[in-house]
């Protein structure tokens, strides 16, 4: 494979890398420009976004250097995703960090040097390419969960993400290096070619401890436990950013491992994959009931929503994969739409609030946020007609066709528990007396994207639908 | 779009633009698009009326949509006119229209005027598309229309408990007669293979003699069909046995009971049987059915209406009675006569109704007649108009010269019984006449209770209030109520004030209809060649034989009826006119008879026994065994319980040390691994 050639295929990443290192060269000659660097870093976002969104609608695919890595419509799709929910993680994040006076260049050039290792995940053929884009996505995302030094929250949320990710890494590699010995290749396509044939127990070790290490970084029951708290230390933005673009790179790598590798041995990962979905959805809906924090909330709902997502993977078809791209998708614009919302709690004295006690009433205060804030929380519980029903209903109907009915009978039921606790958000929003401790916003930024983020939301989605139904079908086409 | 559909579509129109629209144009005009809604329908009705009697017309049926079409079963909507229809059309139009006259005199203090009139357009829609359905369901659809009509028109003081039970009372019966329609109708579907009335009617005599299964009985087909659907009927025309929901309805404003429970839907199980009369006729079972009820019922409801004190109820029971005739008519085979008796009826019981409202609106609501009397001088037009009702229900007429409404079409349902051979017709007859007079006696009574003798309107509490109110807007409200008190002539210085314009203009159209309406049109419908001539353009079966053998009855039946009714006139004259305390000391004299007739033969005791008090007790049963008890317990609360366990347990489990975490995922991983290795 020429060089030249793989370069080419991999454009958006050299976007990436030059925008960082040349941001980072900035920010070192200038040292208060954070807000122009994260301007000019939501620019190289947009032009890496704008080559992946080229090459979208076909279905060719290419590899690069000699198989560690591809270029196809899958890898296209997931980084266009991450790419936007990074973009908006940048732009919603100045003023917050500027009142926790961390306003620094660092930020913008650590979410575009995650954006790389993202980059590298989604299209990473290989288990040291993997491994590579899984730790420069995972030593950003350290460094962003404790970017507020000064607030020890922050500070203790990043040192709990750091260790135990370093233990989810340590499983990954055991894994890895287990397949290797016992495949005898670390490529996917070699390593589904040994799958084909009789599995001994140290391949199937290898994938356990694979899939466990990557159950982490996905949040999934029992491995999310670092979720709410780091959720709930880090940094408003920064927890939005967490919600969104690491789960999609980080599901998208796990679909691509399961199915390209592992995907000869379905029995073996499928209980996996089905038991780790169901407890993400009983354990997410579950253990939301009893917070008080509003980001904690979220927390429980992201490891609740991925629990959804998996029973796409666990059918193990084009079409539950499509269903998983159009409710990460969907995810996507709930998840950061609930993040922008919670972003616009302040106080008279500009203090960021995030309990339940202080939205008590906000309908009457401050009708459009909590007519937002309702659309989001009626999304992610997924109640017709909201564009979150779609990825609900796309999802389950695929675990049927799939022959899966249990798992979804279960999921439904499961998502009755979860819409507890967003109703009652509401309910506490518009029936509850007004604590009257929210101040108007001023920051408009925060009201256009929350208001372009719940129309994409309403009914207004479904438009959406036909375009997005041929783009997952046609990544999803990619794995097979 | 014919006529027809004008006639048919306005009332609904009109309703839905006062129900929905009230807000946006106000009261006034909600009132004014119904009421000129029904009175185009009824100048519109009366042409094809005059049309069908003078033969200028003939059968047709007018398409409106196709409405189901499914396998087997496909039916069109559309509206069937022909004779039969064109009598209820004059009757519901016509009567529809004036009661909506009357109500903005009866209604004007109400604040939800436009709900009521909104709420009888839709009734009357409800109606006409009952009389002009061509198949079964349609006429099951406006059924059940009239019933919800009924319902929230019974209902319509929701504030008043005693509305509401009423309404849910007259809801439920009718559920009862409905299911036996329902099943009706199956069962007619199951064996026509239709639901289209022409096409079950063509067919009908070829299915006599067949028989069916039946609850593990062998039944004769055409019989369980009939009678299925006549307990439909008898539903809705609140017949023996489920007839306890009439006297309770008239809970609701009194122009509710004059269209609904005198004029219109009650006679709806009538206009049924007549509808489907070549289907009855192919049992002679189900006919003497028929006539039992009928007559049965028309004794019962005479009795009952003796001894009943207010004005609303003896009227209510009297239409009851009447409805028992005019079944019996049918079950003997003089369809005929039977519609011709709803015919007249309609005007004279809506006439009477009417007038009550009248008094009753005089009298400040109160309805008990012990606390009227002498109210003929103070609001004669009404008392005239009564008078006129109550001739016309009594059938004052002179055999072979004339008389008024009631004569023509009673005597005829009662010779008719006569000359019939139907099994029971000596029962229907004898019944018919002794009905004839206790009708009489309790109509007098009213009459006399009324209008006659001396005022006793201090007693009552609404007079009472009426006066307090009045005495407190009086400067010297003090002395004046002491002056009430020294009236000695039992008026209480309250000064009863005739009806407004809008209330008199029906009573007197409905006078005219109570003093003609058997004169003018007893030729199209009884006689036996004239009669042919208009009921051949229906589904109607004309026995013209009976209507034959009718006319040349001895002369002792055709006075027999003239005699009881003068009997019941001198009885009441001599009981509440002459002698002043016989009604209290034939009460005492006969206690327990009067105790029965009193409480409407316990019927309401019996169904509270075997039907209410059951049905409450299982109902708590499964509500408090079955569903607190093991659903809630074990469904809801119980996963609400386990759920909110498990939230505790996960906060417990969130305790915020790194170790824990990291023993989460560690036993996380080694249960996934032991089960590959236990599985492998």
């Amino acid at each position: 494979m020429e060089l030249n050639a793989s370069l080419s295929l991999v454009r958006p990443e050299i976007i990436l890398s030059f925008s960082a290192l040349a941001l980072l060269l900035l920010a070192a000659w200038k040292d208060q420009a954070g807000r122009l660097i994260s301007i000019l870093a939501v620019a190289a976002l947009g032009a890496a976004a704008a080559f992946t969104a080229s090459a979208l609608g076909s279905g060719a695919s290419a590899p690069a250097f000699d198989g560690l890595m591809v270029n196809d419509a899958f890898g296209n799709f997931s980084k266009l995703l991450i790419y936007i929910a990074a973009a908006v993680s940048l732009t919603i994040a100045p003023r917050f960090l500027e009142k926790a006076g961390a306003m620094r260049a660092e930020y913008p050039v650590l979410i575009v040097l995650s954006c790389i290792g993202m980059g590298i995940m989604v299209s990473a053929t290989d288990l040291i390419s993997l491994y590579i884009g899984l730790e420069l996505q995972s030593l950003s995302a350290y460094v962003l969960a404790s970017f507020v030094r000064s607030d020890g929250r922050s500070a203790e949320a990043g040192l709990k993400y750091f260790v135990l990710g370093g233990l989810a890494s340590g499983m990954l590699l055991f894994g890895a290096s287990l397949v290797y010995g016992f495949a005898g290749s670390t490529s996917f396509a070699a390593i589904g070619l040994a799958m084909d044939k009789e599995v001994g127990l140290g391949l199937i070790f290898g994938i356990v401890f694979i899939l466990s290490g990557l159950a982490f970084k996905i949040s999934a029951a029992p491995f999310h436990m670092w979720t709410p708290d780091v959720y709930e230390g880090a940094p408003t933005p920064v927890t939005a950013f967490f919600a969104s673009a690491p789960k999609v790179a980080a599901i998208a790598l796990l679909m691509r491992v399961v199915l390209e590798a592992f995907g000869s041995q379905v029995l073996v990962w499928q209980q996996i994959i089905i038991a780790v979905a169901l407890m993400s959805i009983i354990i997410g809906a579950v253990g939301a009931i009893g917070q008080q924090n509003l980001k904690r909330l979220m927390a429980y709902s992201s490891i609740n929503n991925v629990g959804f997502i998996l029973i796409g993977l666990a059918t193990g078809t084009e079409q539950g994969i499509a269903a998983m791209l159009v409710y990460l998708t969907i995810y996507v614009a709930m998840t950061l739409g609930g993040f922008v919302c919670l972003m616009q709690l302040k106080d008279k004295d500009g203090n960021y609030r995030e309990e339940f006690a202080d939205i008590a009433g906000l309908s009457k205060t401050r009708p459009a946020l909590a007519a937002a804030f309702a659309i989001f929380m009626f999304s992610l519980a997924g109640i017709p007609p909201l564009f979150g029903f779609w990825g609900k209903l796309v999802v389950f109907n695929a675990a049927v066709a799939a022959g899966l009915l249990p798992l979804a009978v279960i999921g439904i039921a499961a998502s009755v528990i979860g819409a507890f606790y967003y109703l009652k958000v509401v309910k506490v929003m518009y029936f509850d007396d007004a604590a009257d401790v929210i101040a108007d916003s001023d920051d408009k930024v925060l009201v256009w994207t929350g208001g372009i983020l719940a129309a994409a939301n309403s009914p207004l989605g479904y438009f959406a639908i036909p375009v997005l139904g041929v783009w997952t079908a046609v990544a999803a086409k990619a794995l097979f | 779009m014919t006529s027809i559909h004008i006639i048919v579509f306005l009332p609904l129109l009109a309703a839905l633009v006062a129900g929905l629209g009230q807000r946006f144009i106000g009261a006034v005009a909600s009132k004014t698009i119904t009421t000129a809604g029904l009175f185009t329908a009824s100048l519109l009705s009366w042409p094809i009326f005059i049309g069908f009697l003078n033969g200028s017309e003939t059968a047709y049926v007018a398409p409106v949509m196709n409405w189901v079409q499914s396998g087997d079963l496909s039916f069109d909507w559309e509206l069937r006119v022909d004779a039969l229809t064109a009598v209820m059309l004059v009757v519901i139009t016509t009567v529809s229209a004036l009661v909506h006259l009357y109500s903005w005199g009866y209604m004007e203090e109400d604040p939800d005027q436009p709900r009521f009139f909104a709420y009888l357009s839709l009734f009357t829609f409800a109606m006409l598309m009952l009389v002009t359905a061509n198949n079964l369901v349609q006429m099951f659809f406006g059924w059940e229309g009239v019933g919800l009509a009924s319902y929230l028109l019974i209902g319509f003081w929701y504030k008043k408990p005693s509305a509401n039970a009423a309404a849910i009372k007259a809801f439920v019966v009718n559920r009862v007669g409905d299911l036996g329609f329902m099943l009706g109708i199956f069962g007619v579907f199951w064996l026509f293979g239709t639901v289209s009335i022409p096409d079950i009617l063509a067919a009908a005599p070829d299915k006599v003699g067949s028989s069916i299964g039946f609850l593990g009985f062998r039944v004769d087909t055409m019989s369980l069909l009939c009678i299925l659907l006549f307990i439909g009927a008898m539903g809705k025309s609140a017949q023996l046995g489920l007839h306890t929901w009439l006297p309770d309805a008239m809970e609701g404003p009194t122009p509710v009971s004059a269209l609904i429970h005198a004029a219109t839907m009650v006679t709806a199980g009538v206009f049924m049987v007549c509808r489907l009369s070549p289907l009855f006729e192919t049992s002679q079972f189900a006919l003497d059915v028929v006539t039992i009820v009928g007559a049965t019922t028309a004794i019962f409801a005479a009795t009952v209406g003796l001894v009943q004190t207010d004005i609303k109820r003896v009227i209510a029971y009297s239409t009851c009675s009447q409805l028992g005739y005019m079944f019996f008519a049918a079950g003997t085979g003089a369809y005929g006569a039977a519609m011709f008796h709803l015919f007249t009826h309609a005007f004279f019981k809506a006439l009477l109704f009417l007038g009550a409202g009248s008094v009753i609106h005089a009298m400040h609501h109160e309805q008990d007649m012990r606390y009227y009397g002498g109210l003929r001088k103070h609001i004669p037009l009404t008392f005239w108009a009564m008078m006129a009702g109550t001739l016309a229900i009594t059938g004052v007429g002179i055999v072979g010269v004339g008389g008024f409404a009631g004569f023509y079409s009673k005597d005829a349902i009662i010779e008719a019984a006569f000359a019939s051979h139907s099994t029971f017709h000596m029962y229907a007859f004898g019944i018919g006449v002794l009905a004839a007079l206790l009708t009489s006696f309790y109509s007098w009574r009213l009459m006399f209770l009324t209008f006659f003798g001396t005022p006793r309107w201090a007693q009552s509490e609404h007079i009472q209030h009426a006066m307090h109110d009045h005495g407190d807007h009086d400067e010297h409200g003090h002395d004046h109520a002491h002056t009430h008190a020294g009236h000695d002539d039992g008026t209480a210085g309250y000064h009863p004030h005739e009806s407004p314009l809008p209330m008199l203009i029906p009573l007197g159209v409905l006078t005219l209809g109570a003093i003609f309406a058997g004169f003018v049109f007893h030729g199209g419908f009884i006689e036996a060649e004239t009669g042919k001539a208009f009921w051949a353009n229906s589904t109607l079966f004309f026995n013209e034989h009976l209507m034959h053998a009718m006319h040349e009855v001895p002369m002792w039946v055709k006075l027999s009826s003239t005699v009881a009714m003068l009997t019941g006139l001198l009885v009441a004259y001599v009981m509440y006119q002459l002698s002043k305390d016989a009604p209290q000391r034939l009460a005492s004299a006969f206690a327990p008879l009067y105790r029965f007739f009193l409480n409407k033969w316990y019927f309401d005791e019996l169904y509270d026994a075997v039907f209410v008090r059951p049905a409450f007790w299982f109902g708590r049963l499964f509500w408090k065994q079955g569903d607190i008890g093991i659903i809630d317990r074990f469904g809801p609360n119980g996963s609400a319980a386990v759920v909110s366990f498990g939230s505790k347990l996960a906060v417990k489990m969130q305790s915020g040390y790194l170790y824990t975490y990291a023993l989460v995922m560690l036993l996380g991983l080694v249960t996934a691994v032991s089960w590959m290795m236990v599985r492998t």
